[in-house]
């Protein structure tokens, strides 16, 4: 079984950073990246699988992203798996969702993956969307937010709690080849040891354009997206009423709102 | 005229309150664009949610009877699809949601529309649909349209869009839609674990830890705070997920709503999207955080720039 796991770089932005000339995004001087924390997850279940299933098990991350998206391959790839894919050029950026999932469909393709765990959403943009519209686009079985994941290398099911709202689930199977996308808590996700961030260095990554997966310029970028952004801006800074001052003079402030407000309730 | 397609949430027989917000939205669209708001009930027994559902923005309800009492991707997908095929809606506005998050992007994907999530503002310029988002974890905002796209699928964040008072006769109509296979199959629901613990969800005065806590063994310290103030002690998500409290006391989307809450103090709590979706609602709020650009300060009603541990110290001294 061949498990293709989508990962992310996410842009974390400086306090003091400007829009780009065009308004529709942040200059990138002001971003930094970092690997998306649900894909710590994803990746460390893909891990967990392999370790319980030995050689018939093969994970593979893989990601949508320009150079900065390598160190997100190379921090999953320290902790386990012996390749990784990127997938970047010109034509990708202004991606939306739709666009990088098609990208990630086609590498599945071509990789023929079995199982497809991503993360249920990325903490930058947050759209919840990229892992379902993979699926989507291959027409597999799909299950959101999944947080138990029960699968055997050979079986035609994966049996998945999905994390409903208000702290339900449901226990579900799902029919493989399937697409999950993998909830925080899951797992404990580990920490790479000394030795396999050095390893993960001498680890292939190979890196291919849209069309080396044959793939049109225009099914990718802006005009492979399913929205536009037309401008990017500062929401309306929040009514909030700061308290200043020491340490204790904030506290006491705390205390006396916390005793004005209990006395105005009872 | 066109038309804005609602597609109605329920769980265990319940309507989904999101679905009436949905419907909100789709009115404030209607004012602005004189469009006519069609409401989609897939259900064994559709007709079960039509009083619910007549409030004065409805003008259709379709009732599509499935075999599935719950909610199923596959199926979900097909019919919805089928619908939009028969119906050429230039709007589908669902709740953004675990049901939606399963279904909505694949069927975006599927059939090219447009396609936006976690949308909490629209607005029409000219012909043109303006969906607004938050962007690079809430601290900025985008403008999203929708260029060429002839049906635009948005799912719509929760607690945004005032309810509708008053009821409605929506013209009731039926859609007889082919099945598909289905690819899942629904073996139970799990209850939330009852603790025997507090109900959070009852408590009046909160005060709610997060990963600046830091670690397990400060759990304890906060616990006595929180006791000495009167106050029912909560947590933000990595809290519960590391086992540190009982996922009884996580506030959040998958965790409690804390629909009785009165003072919530949150601490070292940066303010996610799905934190503030179970505590956004409290009259007063408190956020003490490190971080002047932490998102939850965007919502509180006062905020502290301070470490946690320094307060919590001069707190104790004061309540003591």
């Amino acid at each position: 079984m061949k498990i293709l796991v989508p990962v992310k770089q996410v842009a974390a932005i400086d306090e003091d950073c400007v829009l780009r000339e065009d308004m529709r995004d942040i200059d990138p001087d002001f971003l930094d990246y970092e690997l998306n924390e649900w894909d710590d997850y994803s990746w460390e279940a893909a891990l967990q699988l392999r370790e319980a299933h030995g050689d018939q098990v093969e994970i593979v991350p893989v990601t949508v992203g320009p150079d900065e998206a390598t160190d997100g391959l190379r921090r999953c790839l320290a902790k386990g798996g012996n390749r990784g894919v990127r997938v970047w050029d010109s034509a990708l950026e202004e991606s939306d969702p739709i666009a990088v999932a098609r990208v990630i469909a086609r590498l599945a393709k071509r990789e023929e993956a079995d199982l497809i765990l991503a993360g249920t959403l990325s903490s930058d943009h947050g759209f919840a969307a990229t892992a379902m519209c993979v699926a989507g686009f291959l027409d597999w079985p799909h299950v959101a937010v999944v947080s138990k994941l029960d699968v055997r290398p050979d079986a035609q099911h994966a049996t998945v709690h999905r994390e409903l709202e208000a702290g339900w689930e449901e226990e579900i199977s799902v029919q493989c080849p399937a697409v999950l996308s993998i909830q925080l808590g899951i797992n404990e996700p580990r920490y790479a040891s000394l030795r396999g961030i050095k390893q993960a260095k001498a680890k292939p990554i190979e890196v291919l354009s849209h069309s080396d997966l044959g793939l049109e310029s225009d099914e990718v970028g802006l005009s492979g997206s399913g929205s536009r952004v037309r401008r990017m801006f500062a929401p309306a800074k929040g009514q909030a009423e700061m308290i200043e001052g020491t340490t204790a003079e904030q506290a006491s402030r705390i205390a006396q709102i916390v005793s004005e407000l209990s006395r105005e309730n009872s | 005229m066109s038309e804005i397609l609602v597609v109605a949430e329920h769980r265990h027989g319940e309507l989904a309150v999101s679905t009436l917000e949905v419907i909100a939205a789709a009115g404030e669209l209607k004012k602005k664009n004189n469009m006519a708001v069609v409401v989609a009930v897939l259900a064994q027994e559709p007709s079960t949610f039509t009083d619910q559902l007549s409030v004065p923005s409805v003008d259709e309800i379709v009732n599509v009877k499935v075999p599935l009492g719950e909610f199923q991707n596959d199926n979900y997908e097909a019919i919805i699809g089928q619908l939009i095929v028969k119906r050429n809606p230039a709007v589908v506005l669902v709740p953004h949601s675990v049901d939606s998050w399963g279904y909505a992007p694949s069927l975006a994907a599927r059939y090219g529309y447009g396609f936006a999530t976690d949308v909490f503002a629209l607005s029409y310029d000219g012909d043109e649909l303006i969906a607004t988002r938050a962007a690079y974890s809430e601290k900025m905002q985008v403008e999203l349209d929708f260029p060429g796209k002839e049906t635009i699928l948005i799912t719509l964040r929760g607690n945004i869009f005032k309810l509708e008072e008053g009821s409605s006769s929506p013209v009731i109509t039926s859609f007889d839609a082919s099945f598909v296979p289905a690819r899942t199959d629904h073996h139970r629901f799990v209850e939330p674990e009852s603790t025997g613990d507090v109900d959070i969800t009852q408590s009046e005065l909160i005060l709610s830890v997060g990963r600046g806590v830091g670690e397990e063994n400060n759990i304890e310290s906060f616990r006595e705070l929180s006791d000495l103030m009167g106050f029912t002690l909560g947590c933000s998500r990595p809290i519960a997920d590391s086992g540190w409290l009982p996922k009884s006391r996580q506030v959040g989307q998958s965790g409690k709503t804390v629909s009785n809450c009165n003072i919530y103090i949150a601490m070292g709590i940066s303010g996610s999207v799905q934190h503030m979706a179970g505590m956004k609602h409290v009259p007063n709020i408190i956020a003490v955080n490190t971080d002047p650009e932490a998102s939850v300060f965007s919502i509180a009603h006062y905020g502290v720039v301070a470490d946690m541990f320094d307060i919590a110290e001069e707190l104790r001294n004061q309540f003591e």
